[in-house]
């Protein structure tokens, strides 16, 4: 028993170390000098502050990282709190249509963003209408509406609300919560309602503190999807200064010819560091909610 | 389940739902629309030329000269798919059950096997560059010092798409064991005691006990990994091989490692920016969308064991 304790560890170890290895070996070329990094040395250098602070300045990463952590902070929390609601909704009051509108949101699980670029590009970057009566002389007009390319959008090329507003809606959290929120024993709402309290009560006082790994795993979950967003960024964003930072990544060594890998190493670093944190801080969460959901 | 008894309201409903709705119709249902109009024009990105030419999109990418590129990418995009997602979750599936196995002993392995999670397309695509560039990469001047093999592994049609492809796994490593991580927690510790009593062995116990009851995670984990390597990898494959190199003959029509999303991005955002042209193609690939997704529900249910309440 023992033994194969012991060979279990030894194999766990050793793939643990081989899955973390390319992040070690750019964690360890982040520190070295230009003429140390095209070498074979595996050997920690002292330029890590260097390449970090070229990165930081010369490569504006300080302002993809603003960019980033904005976008993801308010996507982690705006997409929990609607899809909070919507899943208390959907099993907690009694409205005509439910099933319709369930099914409504859970067939957008099949609707990743990739596959809708061409047509969101265009509701999203075209520019709006002049004025509200010409908006709604098209909008009212099914013909144009539905049957000819938009005619109007958003007007937000370059703006982070084209990287936040179109995310802040979730098939996956409201399916989630719902899941979770069916596992609650229907006595506590009667309780809840024996008591005279109303739907803002009992959300506050029984339904929040109950949801607390729920809201800890989509913290994880939604955090980490909207700072890896990659594709919608790079092709909504066109200005550096508004862009995102898996987008920036790419201009660090855009030009073949002369790449500094060191500063590329110290970049892929910082930009692994904040979904790593909310990860670390989140994992017990993290874990605890996605067992439970799971278990259907 | 529980039945709730229920709060009465005529508004409040649609208040809690409004932003959801909201959005989902605006920036998903609607999108989705655009696209299959989309299809039907020859419409350009930067002249914003718009013009109705029915299904032409569509029998440009079946017959044509524009077709073969777009056969052979279907098929790369299916074969990637396939070595990704196969030895991915094999390899997951070993490590979390042995991990599980080790109980409280294995708390470290929780943390140290899932933290890829974290990690994004963009960043693996970027330490693969650097590990696997032919001139100045790590791994070719390590091999000069033994023996002087210098592969010109992102050039080389064959080792970019392997690459490619380990760059995947290693990306859904940490996804795919949180989630049999997780399902393995749910499996009552007294199934493998007694199996252990009839004197099963590892390999016994992980067929007969592990296997089926991970299924129904597996079959769920197949889906979202086939829609991962499907549209997420486009990162990986922009960062490292920008869809070539092209293969030898017949697969010379398209790069080896362009997939059907980067030819989406191709063909809309590149340099013939022809966005009908790309539509027609996210239409074909929401018709294939919804015929996996059609299958999961009508025969993934039957064949899995879902765990009794």
């Amino acid at each position: 028993m023992k033994h194969k304790k012991i060979i279990t560890h030894i194999i766990l170890g050793i793939a643990s170390f081989l899955i973390a290895f390319p992040l070690l070996f750019a964690l360890l070329k982040s520190t070295q000098s230009p003429g140390q990094v095209m070498s074979a040395r595996l050997m920690p250098g002292d330029m890590f502050f260097r390449n970090v602070s070229r990165v930081w300045n010369n490569y504006s990463f300080y302002r993809y990282m603003a960019n980033s952590m904005k976008i993801s902070l308010v996507i982690m929390v705006g997409k929990t709190i609607f899809s909070f609601f919507a899943a208390f909704a959907l099993v907690f009051m009694d409205f005509k249509g439910k099933k319709f509108i369930f099914g409504f949101i859970i067939v957008t699980l099949m609707m990743p963003t990739e596959m809708l670029i061409i047509g969101l590009f265009d509701v999203v970057s075209l520019q709006p209408a002049a004025s509200a009566g010409e908006f709604f002389s098209w909008f009212i007009h099914p013909g144009k509406l539905l049957f000819e390319p938009v005619q109007y959008g958003f007007g937000w090329t370059d703006k982070a609300a084209s990287i936040v507003v179109p995310f802040l809606a979730s098939a996956t959290a409201v399916f989630m919560f719902r899941q979770h929120f069916r596992n609650i024993p229907g006595s506590l709402m009667d309780a809840s309602l024996i008591d005279g309290a109303g739907p803002w009560r009992f959300i506050l006082h029984v339904l929040f503190p109950l949801s607390r790994n729920t809201i800890g795993a989509l913290f994880v979950v939604q955090f980490v999807y909207a700072w890896n967003q990659y594709l919608w960024p790079r092709v909504i964003i066109r200005n550096e200064s508004a862009q995102v930072i898996q987008v920036g990544l790419k201009a660090l060594f855009g030009n073949s010819e002369g790449v500094e890998w060191g500063q590329v190493m110290a970049g892929s670093v910082i930009t692994m560091i904040p979904p790593l944190i909310i990860l670390i801080l989140l994992h017990d969460q993290f874990m605890k909610g996605i067992a439970f959901s799971d278990n259907k | 389940m529980n039945t709730h008894s229920q709060y009465r309201s005529r508004v409040l409903p649609w208040v809690f739902l409004s932003p959801t709705l909201f959005i989902l119709l605006v920036f998903l249902y609607y999108p989705a629309w655009q696209s299959i109009i989309l299809s039907l024009f020859r419409s350009n990105l930067f002249l914003g030329t718009r013009q109705f030419i029915g299904l032409e999109n569509f029998r440009n990418l079946l017959t044509g000269p524009l077709a073969p590129a777009y056969k052979q990418v279907f098929l790369q995009t299916l074969v990637f798919s396939v070595l990704v997602i196969v030895p991915g979750l094999l390899i997951s599936l070993a490590l979390a059950s042995m991990t599980n196995s080790l109980g409280k002993h294995g708390k470290i392995y929780r943390i140290l096997l899932i933290w890829p999670y974290a990690l994004s397309p963009a960043v693996a695509g970027t330490i693969f560059s650097f590990m696997f560039n032919p001139d100045t990469g790590a791994v070719n001047t390590f091999l000069k010092q033994f023996g002087g093999l210098q592969p010109r592994w992102l050039d080389n049609p064959v080792l970019a798409f392997v690459l490619v492809v380990c760059g995947c796994i290693w990306k859904n490593l940490g996804y795919n064991i949180v989630f049999y991580l997780a399902s393995l927690q749910n499996i009552p510790k007294a199934n493998y005691e007694a199996a252990e009593l009839d004197g099963a062995g590892v390999l016994r116990k992980f067929f007969r006990i592990t296997l089926p009851l991970v299924s129904p995670v597996t079959y769920f984990l197949i889906f979202t990994n086939l829609t991962y390597t499907v549209f997420e990898a486009f990162a990986l494959v922009d960062l490292m091989t920008m869809g070539g190199p092209m293969g030898p003959p017949p697969l010379d029509k398209a790069g080896l490692t362009t997939f059907l999303i980067y030819k989406v991005f191709q063909d809309g955002f590149g340099g013939s920016s022809n966005m009908g042209f790309a539509a027609a193609q996210s239409v074909i690939l929401m018709i294939m969308v919804a015929a996996v997704t059609f299958l999961q529900f009508k025969y993934g249910d039957k064949k899995v064991h879902y765990g009794g309440e």
